[in-house]
């Protein structure tokens, strides 16, 4: 039987606040445990929360980055369970009318096409801490150790539809909306340190029937790598159980990337009953106009615009477009390139091509790139007016990656390489070439054009051997086939 | 007793605003005062189990600085009063039990707001006061040590949740105390106990630092002699706190500086629902007599309606109970407080920490608030009361149309027996029918001592409009110049007194 | 539209037809103390299940007033949230903080292991 997966997504973002939700606390990563958990954050007696008012910016801005309703009156409520990360025994967070609304997000899949893939909502919550599973000398029946850092770091949880059908649909959903929350600035996208947290709905339902099969929820994925592993293997044992006569049983799994392996959680097995309520300790967060129009007047391009401009404006494809424009970093460096070489085209396939090559090979970022966008840029100008060929450039290249020179022109200068473009010397060098080559011109000549087009090929490459690459290439095609003939 | 000096018998009598300006004038220094408290602690207070920690070093030294202080000129109204707090205002260094064993070994590393400003204000803090568990009762037996005694009849509660608070103001053990209401916590001990107490406007005081019951419902509030000392005490707590969400950001005036204002022309509200049901016969005309006092000073009176004062209760009782049960899932023996011996899991650890650490009613009070939201029963129980309590602010609102103040009885019967009424929730909770909506209305309103029913003082309740706490202290102050329920003292506090 | 406020995979009391004044049964009273993490005795079950049917017995008298249309009050003064600004006002105070620990250990809390 053919089968098909249904997956739905919710993933925990971490905003870029300084300070937590509801304490001035900060929500620095990676420092001492319980040395940023005030006594807010700690849940301690008699203690209050206060809203802080960044976190309903950055969520608001998110709402606007897809296109959703942003909800006016904002309410907190407090879920309520027991766990040793939960100091205070609720969650405070959002149920009824979450700050964000509806909205969608389009995702590019490799046969070219675009994907819809609508958002449920996003609402506002605090971050719980953590537990550590470590030896400690106290407590007989072994203990846990709970670092309360990251308790109140604020949170929005984006809840999708079930609108991906595969791994790669999810994680192509998932690197887009990373590109978005690192474009608006609310998120620092740092996936290890866990700013941004996967949760996986799947299901399998044979293909073409309408209902939905039994889901299980596979949590806390941090990496694109193992949320499409996971994904896929999840998906397997679904399909595999229900040809083996078993039904799926609805439950919380818990995937670990270094083994790959996966495996039902014991604390979730049970059901619980939250008895969410609006939390009396906070009032309602009313959004103004005024608020929201600030927000709006100051919002960057979202990567959709971008590509849009990349296409109308500077004249890119599609799919150079969808690529140059998917990720916030990649799309800055294109754009400085570009600026500086004056070749939107140019700058496209260099980035595109040696850059992510190189980049790729040496497993760097575009961050990180020792060829900065404007040095790459310095070189497109030099192709672009004939002062180097493509060839040459990509030595240029090379030596500015190995920080051989500042810049094109200074590697250009300093290595000799600029381009012959002197009719007369290449003329010189031609006639030498076909001086030393009778036989072939012999033969060039008695061909047809079909075979004259192929074989001015050696010719060529002759002559630009001869010029160590520097003549440039297409007066160099035109002088041979004036001479030839 | 032993002879005590002529100078200790009148600052026994002494209102707080008498001893501020004795102190002033160096009549007396605070270290006398405070040391003259803290022996009355000792001896009174331990019969009457007022208190729940009593700090004389710390109130010593606050004692000296405040007499420094003096001399160099450098005072409030306060400097060098000595008072006492209600145990779960948390009090840095010092234990802040809530009247729970969850609680019996918990030093808070912080200060409460209003304990905060009464230390900047100078004011001495004696110690920390008796209550019901978690302020969850309305006779002070559910503390985990032990109930408090009611000074006017040591057989009788002293109302509750703010017990302590009330019987150390009327025994005389301090010169004034602070409690906290949810559901009449500071009016209802008050009235049992014959001294003024008020309840503010909810968010007039700041809630940061007291430790919560029903979070929508608490505030804490002066517990005093005279309307006069609660105004001077209120001047101190008052005002917005950006610590507390629902604190208002709203300019506090002096509460002292309209007392004198005539009472000529007020108009008072008689809801017919507060001399109905439960109003036990003599209460009723202790109330009535007041009002007649409050006629001659020129006030009109009026008959009005608060139809949905019955219901009060019930939503109540499901409101206050959600909150709380969220409000003490902190308590889980992970950070704070009692963790039962060696718990052998997780659950475990939750489950027989706070069995152990809470008592009777507290653990009730959780499991009514845990069912009246737990799954299908939202809409029922908690989503029909919270629109409940708006119908019942409404009809106050509309009320205040036509009215200036609201007044009626502050407890359907004086102080009743200890253990009367231990096994009876329900009876237990209608004692608080007359005090209950105001909290659910976020109103302000006040106790004053109106009167004696068989040798147990009898509380008028005023209320007013929301921060219209100066009307309610001008009509208590007015009223306390043309009568003297407020300076009678229980017998056995004045034997001790006069030695 | 109702809102399931459980949110949970399988309610773990029947959501009522209507509410009557039946009462709590003892079932009820045993799975919200687990719900409230409070440990009951066959004893306190008994007890509290009389109690807190008498206790609902008062709270059901609400039912029968007529709140159609009135929207629910969560705060008296019908006030709106304060904003806090995004600034770090709190420095490491670990130590105080941690000094009521019932256990700790490296500037952690320990509790029974927690188990995912």
């Amino acid at each position: 039987m053919e089968w098909e997966a249904v997956i739905g997504l919710e993933i925990h973002v971490q905003l870029a606040t300084k300070t937590k939700i509801f304490s001035g606390a900060s929500t620095a990563f990676g420092a001492e445990p319980n040395t940023q958990a005030c006594a807010v954050d700690l849940g301690l007696p008699g203690i209050l929360p206060v809203v802080n008012e960044e976190a309903i910016n950055m969520a608001i801005k998110f709402g606007l980055g897809i296109k959703a309703e942003i909800n006016k009156v904002n309410i907190f409520e407090r879920k309520n369970y027991f766990y040793p990360d939960l100091p205070k025994g609720y969650q405070t967070t959002q149920l009824d009318k979450p700050i964000v609304g509806a909205g969608h997000m389009d995702i590019a899949l490799d046969d070219g096409s675009t994907h819809r893939v609508r958002i449920h909502h996003a609402h506002l919550e605090e971050d719980a801490g953590k537990s550590l599973h470590e030896a400690f000398s106290t407590g007989s029946h072994g203990m846990s150790g709970i670092d309360l850092n990251r308790a109140g770091t604020p949170l929005i949880e984006v809840v999708t539809e079930p609108d991906m059908r595969n791994a790669k649909q999810a994680v192509a959903f998932a690197r887009k909306l990373h590109s978005i929350v690192t474009t608006l600035g609310i998120c620092d996208g740092e996936m290890s340190q866990g700013s941004m947290r996967f949760d996986v709905n799947v299901s399998v339902r044979p293909q073409g029937q309408e209902k939905l099969g039994t889901r299980t929820e596979t949590k806390n994925l941090n990496s694109f790598k193992f949320m499409e592993r996971a994904i896929n293997k999840e998906i397997q044992r679904q399909i595999e159980a229900i040809e083996d006569g078993f039904e799926i049983v609805q439950e919380t799994r818990l995937y670990n990337g270094d083994t790959d392996v996966a495996r039902s959680m014991r604390s979730k097995e049970e059901a619980n009953d939250y008895r969410y309520f609006p939390c009396p300790d906070l009032l309602p967060v009313v959004i103004e106009d005024s608020r929201l129009e600030k927000i709006r007047s100051e919002m960057p391009e979202m990567p959709e615009a971008r590509k849009a401009r990349f296409i109308n404006d500077l004249g890119l494809g599609d799919y150079d477009a969808e690529v140059l424009s998917c990720e916030l970093a990649t799309a800055d460096y294109f754009e400085a390139a570009a600026k500086a070489g004056g070749d939107a085209k140019l700058a496209a396939n260099w980035v595109m091509g040696e850059l992510a090559k190189t980049l790729n090979q040496n497993d760097l970022e575009i961050v990180s790139s020792p060829v900065s966008a404007e040095a790459l840029g310095g070189l497109v100008a030099r192709i672009k007016d004939n002062t180097i060929s493509g060839k040459i450039a990509k030595q240029v290249f090379e030596a500015l990656w190995n920080n051989e020179g500042s810049s094109a022109d200074e590697v250009i200068e300093k290595k000799g390489l600029k381009q012959v473009t002197d009719i007369g010397a290449i003329e010189a060098i031609i006639d030498d070439v076909l001086a030393r080559n009778p036989a072939q011109v012999e033969q060039y000549r008695a061909a047809d054009d079909a075979r004259r087009g192929k074989m001015v090929g050696f010719f060529v490459g002759q002559t630009m051997k001869a010029s160590r690459g520097k003549a440039n290439p297409g007066m160099v095609n035109q002088l041979l086939k004036k001479k030839l003939q | 007793m032993n002879e005590k000096p002529l100078v200790e018998k009148s600052l026994i009598e002494k209102s707080l605003a008498e001893l501020s300006r004795s102190l002033k004038a160096g009549e007396v220094s605070s270290v006398e005062l405070t040391q003259t408290y803290l022996d009355r602690i000792n001896t009174l207070g331990s019969d009457l189990n007022a208190f729940i920690t009593v700090c004389p070093d710390i109130a010593l030294e606050q004692a000296k600085a405040a007499d420094e202080a003096i001399a160099a000129g450098n005072t409030t109204p306060l400097t060098g009063i000595p008072l006492a707090h209600k145990d779960l205002f948390c009090t840095q260094g010092i234990k802040t039990s809530c009247g729970s064993r969850m609680l019996d070994n918990f030093i808070a590393p912080y200060e409460s707001t209003v304990t905060a400003n009464f230390k900047a204000a100078g004011a001495v803090n004696l110690g920390k006061l008796n209550m019901d568990e978690f302020a969850m009762g309305g006779a002070n037996e559910n503390s985990y040590y032990g109930p408090v005694k009611n000074p006017w009849n040591h057989d009788m509660i002293p109302g509750g949740s703010s017990g302590g608070s009330a019987a150390a103001v009327a025994a005389r053990l301090a010169a004034g105390t602070t409690g906290t209401d949810t559901g009449g916590s500071i009016r209802q001990p008050a009235s049992m106990c014959g001294i003024t107490g008020i309840k503010p406007t909810y968010g007039r005081v700041s809630r940061w630092g007291m430790v919560a019951f029903a979070s929508s419902l608490d505030q804490a509030g002066p517990m005093a002699r005279t309307a006069e000392d609660a105004a001077m005490m209120l001047n101190v707590m008052a005002g917005f706190d950006p610590k507390d969400s629902t604190c208002m950001d709203r300019a506090v005036p002096d509460y002292t500086a309209t007392l004198n204002e005539p009472l000529k022309g007020l108009r008072i509200g008689l809801p017919k629902e507060y001399f109905a049901e439960g109003l036990d016969n003599k209460v009723e005309q202790v109330v009535r007599d007041a009002i007649k006092e409050y006629e001659k000073l020129g006030a009109t009176v009026k008959e009005i309606s608060l139809p949905r004062t019955h219901h009060s209760v019930a939503a109540y009782y499901v409101i206050a109970p959600a909150e709380a049960s969220a409000n003490l899932s902190r308590f889980d023996g992970a950070r704070f407080g009692h963790r039962c011996e060696d718990p052998k899991d997780l659950e475990d650890m939750y489950k027989r920490s706070r069995a152990e650490g809470f008592g009777r009613e507290v653990k009730n009070r959780i499991l009514v608030g845990a069912y009246a939201l737990s799954a299908g029963y939202y809409d029922a129980y908690y989503a029909k009361a919270q629109k409940l309590r708006r119908m019942i602010r409404d009809d106050f609102m509309s009320a205040f149309n036509e009215v200036d103040v609201i007044m009626g009885p502050t407890a359907p019967t004086p102080a009743f027996p200890i253990g009367d009424k231990t096994d009876d929730p329900v009876a237990m909770y209608l004692g608080d029918i007359f005090t209950i909506s105001v909290n659910l209305a976020g109103l302000p309103a006040m106790s004053v001592p109106a009167g004696m029913v068989d040798g147990l003082p009898v509380g008028l309740q005023i209320i007013a409009p929301h921060f219209e706490e100066a009307r309610l202290l001008n009509a208590g102050h007015q009223y306390q110049q043309v009568t003297d329920w407020h300076l009678a003292v229980p017998t056995g506090i004045d034997a001790g007194m006069k030695g | 539209m109702a809102i399931d406020r459980s949110n949970s995979l399988e309610p773990e009391m029947p959501a009522p037809e209507k509410i009557d004044s039946q009462g709590i049964s003892a079932k009820q009273v045993q799975s919200v103390a687990h719900l409230a993490r409070l440990s009951i005795s066959e004893d306190e079950v008994r007890q509290t299940t009389e109690k807190l049917t008498a206790i609902m017995g008062l709270i059901d008298e609400m039912q029968a007033v007529n709140t159609d249309g009135i929207e629910p009050l969560a705060n008296p003064l019908d006030a709106v949230q304060r904003l806090r600004a995004d600034e770090v006002t709190e420095t490491n105070n670990r130590e105080q903080l941690m000094t009521n620990a019932p256990a700790k250990e490296d500037g952690l809390f320990l509790v029974p292991k927690v188990i995912d």
